[in-house]
């Protein structure tokens, strides 16, 4: 275990070197191009002149592809990292702006990790422990089913589910803001309580234009009764085209109409800036190794929650060995700690047995410091379809992770995370079908309850994988979750008839039970264009 | 009706006759298609006639395979065949066979072998009693062991499709649009050490279903549509296309073999389980067809499956749910198909051949593809009619 102990600038300089790794390999391959001896240019040539130089490398990089990376890059970076602020503000800032949230996710970390201890002490196991021998022989054998053999778990239980979090999320209060009303139809009758700013519909049309009654999607457009020659066929070709170009902003563009199920692997991977190089493998096999020689507690939490989710689902008990395989790397992986930057989270700190509170001998538990909780394994099962090779899925599910998953489960004031997207639907909820509204509030069963667990797992595991892969599309195409909240008023008004005649929360989850036969992208474009506002 | 009953129903001892408002769900001689051995000797016995006939389908490439026709895994009857077996086994040493006794089902009597002197035994026994006459349920085959399947998520599988045949000449069969794959639940090893682990290697839910890992929620069960979706993903569209498109090519010559042999009695149609491995080149191969396909269920998703598969069987066969009339001209509206598509038409074949409904996709994602035609590029497209 590494005394890491890294602070927040120590995290942002290695991103930083990250990015010059990419410059570093781009000058050695500029270097051996100029220093070849098929290039007419040489540096012995005596005509050369520091103008025609510039204009040389700039060809090269055009003609060699690395302009298109290059590009990609950065384009990757502004997608992920906020935009500069005021330089004064301090650092915490960049992870959250208000002092409150930033409280209240602390404590909230303050009793996960009390939870995980007290398991830890209950059940006698350590946090982490060095594997014997004959232990990391075994697990090597059988890297490639370890579902089938199942440890005793039924000790085990998962740190906190969705509805823990929601508890905390509606008790949060900005102590700055008094209304002094009581809650009326004037102000908010919902279960958040906090005064964020939300989309409403005019705004939203606006940034999902392209979702639009007059523009093609797919999942809707490609259905049986419409021909080809009117929609599929020159998008299959456009997008095509957008893999030829290799071209990061071009694809983000691209799948907000959709991906062909033939090209999403390569246009998700093109956009995330995942290209699986040799270096990449490599890292993953360390990872691997990693996960044999030590023994974490983690482990079986990501046993536990594998076995009560995924191995149970119709689409995706297929691929239980795989999950095992990209989550117990993923609880190894310290590069996972940079995204804490520009997260409101912060990692958890354990100390090494005997010597609490001495920082030399502080560690970050788990080592990538996220703590997995109920329904975790859900956001990596649906990559399953798309990525056969386990280093590509991996970092593929590492780069959705660090770029959107993570928001679900932080409390924040971004506009995609989880607090920002209760309140968004809460809010299209009450303007826009207020009836429903006051009649599920009079009958004990507060929208959000129901839709909360639908938001933090971005819908994986509630819809049909396919339905699910065209909503993904556009999170990564939108590069914003707050779709989710869309999607999730969306159903509620397409069920609405129904719930407006049920009388209690278990019929009105019963109503909701079952999302498998929803299509997505034409509930989507109905809420957001063709309803009456 | 039961097979067995059929059996009484036909015979010739009893004088049955059928009225002409009584409709049954098997044809006669059924067991044609449906027992192991028959099947392939029809299979064998229709590729020689095209042969003979020079027919652009039976075609044959450098190695002396079939191109077009080349659907079943090499297979001999045994006894008979053996000394035809060993010649066989002997060009190939290192290869795996599956011996099957030909009226069983569910899996039973199935086992592998790798060594000639596993069968000897087997052989000598059966030698001996030459004399005595071999029950017909005592035969098994012996086919080529699929030892490359296509793997997903590390586990095998294979598919079950139902096609339905009103009848034989002119054929007129039905693909259900809901098919299923079997996942094996322990993952699958080619590994000689496991050749007796019949969960390795047999998909049948009969197996499987106790097995340890067995889960009751989804059966180890996974959509057609599902199996469609995680190949376009990651294979591609056109070798996704392709692949179905033989399957259902595999189909429909299949019935055509048995289809002169048939008895093609007016009373009867049959819904058959067709089972097809996928190989890990995306070669589909015909195992078997099943006269009585389970209509059990193992999940909640398989019990409203099975239900609607029936609905939709009667519905064909019996229009309008009036009393039958085995006269009529076995024409059932589109209307009634529900979850049916139509396979192939040899009617509607020979009258109008460019009709390229004929050649539907089954089991795409969102199960509304319908009857969209595609041209396949294979010279044969003519011989559909």
């Amino acid at each position: 275990m590494k005394n890491t102990g890294k602070n927040q600038s120590e995290l942002s300089l290695s991103a930083s070197l990250q990015r010059i790794t990419i410059l570093s390999q781009l000058l050695h391959s500029g270097h051996d191009f100029i220093m070849s001896e098929e290039h007419e240019i040489s540096l012995h040539n005596p005509e050369i002149k520091l103008e025609s130089l510039k204009e040389d490398i700039k060809d090269f990089l055009k003609t060699s592809g690395w302009e298109k990376k290059l590009q990609n890059a950065v384009y990757s970076e502004l997608n992920v990292f906020p935009s500069p602020c005021h330089p004064a503000a301090p650092p915490e800032h960049m992870k959250e702006p208000l002092a409150y949230m930033r409280k209240a996710q602390g404590s909230w970390e303050k009793r996960i990790l009390k939870s995980l201890n007290s398991m830890c002490t209950e059940l006698s196991i350590p946090l982490a422990q060095k594997r014997p021998a004959s232990e990391q022989k075994e697990l090597l054998n059988k890297w490639n089913e370890m579902g089938t053999d199942e440890p005793d778990l039924s000790l085990f239980r998962p740190v906190y589910a969705p509805k823990d979090f929601l508890e905390v999320l509606m008790n949060l209060r900005n102590p700055n803001y008094e209304n002094g009303e009581q809650p009326s139809f004037r102000n908010h009758l919902g279960l958040i309580q906090v005064p964020l700013k939300v989309k409403d519909i005019p705004e939203l049309k606006e940034d999902f234009s392209e979702l639009d009654l007059n523009i093609g999607q797919l999942g809707i457009d490609d259905s049986a009764q419409v021909p080809p020659e009117f929609f599929e066929n020159e998008h299959v070709r456009i997008g095509q085209k957008v893999l030829a170009e290799q071209d990061s902003a071009a694809a983000q563009q691209y799948v907000r109409q959709g991906c062909p199920t033939a090209l999403r692997a390569d246009l998700w991977a093109l956009i995330l800036n995942i290209s699986n190089q040799p270096e990449d493998i490599l890292y993953y096999e360390q990872l691997k190794s990693n996960v044999i020689q030590h023994d974490l507690l983690v482990d079986s939490l990501i046993y536990k929650d594998v076995k009560l989710t995924a191995s149970n689902d119709d689409y995706y008990f297929v691929f239980e060995d795989y999950l095992y395989q990209v989550l117990l790397c993923f609880s190894r992986d310290t590069s996972v700690l940079e995204h804490f930057a520009y997260s409101s989270a912060t990692p958890p700190k354990s100390y090494i047995q005997g010597k609490l509170g001495i920082e030399e001998y502080a560690v970050f538990y788990p080592p990538n410091g996220v703590i997995p909780f109920h329904g975790f394994s859900m956001y990596v099962a649906p990559l399953c379809f798309l990525y056969h090779e386990p280093s590509k899925l991996y970092q593929i599910f590492r780069e959705m992770y660090v770029r959107f998953f993570f928001r679900l489960h932080s409390i924040s004031s971004h506009p995609s995370g989880i607090v920002s997207l209760c309140l968004l639907f809460e809010t299209l909820l009450q303007t826009h079908l207020p009836q429903l509204f006051y009649h599920l509030r009079e009958i004990g069963a507060q929208p959000l309850r129901i839709s909360f667990k639908w938001m933090v797992r971005a819908f994986s595991g509630y819809l049909a994988t396919d339905q699910l892969l065209l909503l993904w599309d556009r999170i990564l195409g939108y590069n914003s979750l707050e779709i989710l909240a869309v999607l999730a008023a969306a159903v509620f008004a397409f069920r609405a008839v129904n719930l407006m005649e049920v009388t209690s929360l278990a019929a009105a989850e019963a109503v909701l039970a079952d999302l498998s036969t929803l299509k997505v992208m034409p509930l989507l474009q109905i809420f957001l264009f063709a309803t009456v506002t | 009706m039961s097979v067995q009953t059929i059996r009484n129903v036909f015979s010739v001892e009893t004088g049955y006759r059928l009225s002409d408002d009584q409709i049954v769900n098997h044809f006669p001689n059924h067991y044609e298609l449906t027992r192991k051995d028959l099947m392939v000797k029809n299979i064998k016995r229709y590729r020689k006639e095209l042969e003979k006939e020079g027919s652009p389908l039976a075609e044959k490439d450098e190695n002396g395979k079939y191109i077009y026709l080349d659907f079943v895994p090499v297979t001999f009857m045994l006894p008979a065949d053996y000394n035809l077996f060993v010649e066989e086994f002997r060009k190939n040493p290192s290869s795996t066979w599956i011996m099957k006794p030909c009226g069983k089902a569910q899996g039973k009597g199935i086992f592998l072998i790798n060594k000639l002197s596993q069968i000897k035994k087997w052989s000598r026994d059966s030698k001996t009693s030459s004399f005595v006459s071999q029950s017909s349920k005592e035969a098994y085959v012996i086919s080529l062991y699929i030892n490359n399947p296509l793997l997903i998520g590390g586990k095998k599988f294979d598919l079950r499709l139902y096609v339905l045949v009103s009848t034989y000449r002119p054929l007129r069969c039905y693909m259900y649009k809901l098919g299923f794959c079997r996942f094996c639940t322990v993952k699958y090893t080619p590994s000689t050490s496991e050749l007796d682990n019949m969960f390795v290697h047999l998909t049948n839910v009969a197996i499987q279903k106790h097995g340890d890992d067995y889960n009751h929620i989804h059966g180890g069960k996974w959509t057609v549509s599902n199996l469609r979706l995680y190949l376009e993903s990651t294979r591609g569209k056109e070798v996704t296309n392709k692949l179905f498109d033989e399957i259902h090519w595999i189909i429909v010559q299949s019935l055509k073999a048995v289809a002169p042999v048939m008895n093609n009695d007016k009373h009867c149609f049959e819904c058959y389980g067709y089972d097809i491995i996928i190989d890990d080149k995306l070669k589909p191969w015909l195992i078997e067809v099943n006269a009585s396909p389970s209509l059990t269920s193992s999940t909640a998703n398989d019990r409203i499956l099975k239900y609607n598969l029936i609905n939709d069987t009667l519905n064909i066969a019996v229009p309008n749910g009036e009393i039958p009339d085995c006269k009529w001209n076995k024409s059932p509206p589109k209307e009634v198909l529900g979850n049916y598509e139509v396979l192939y038409d040899e009617e509607m074949a020979q009258s109008d051949g460019s009709d390229r409904d004929l050649r539907s996709r089954s089991g795409q994602s969102t199960g509304t593809k319908g009857n969209r035609g595609r041209d396949s590029g294979k010279p044969v497209l003519t011989t559909w009619k």
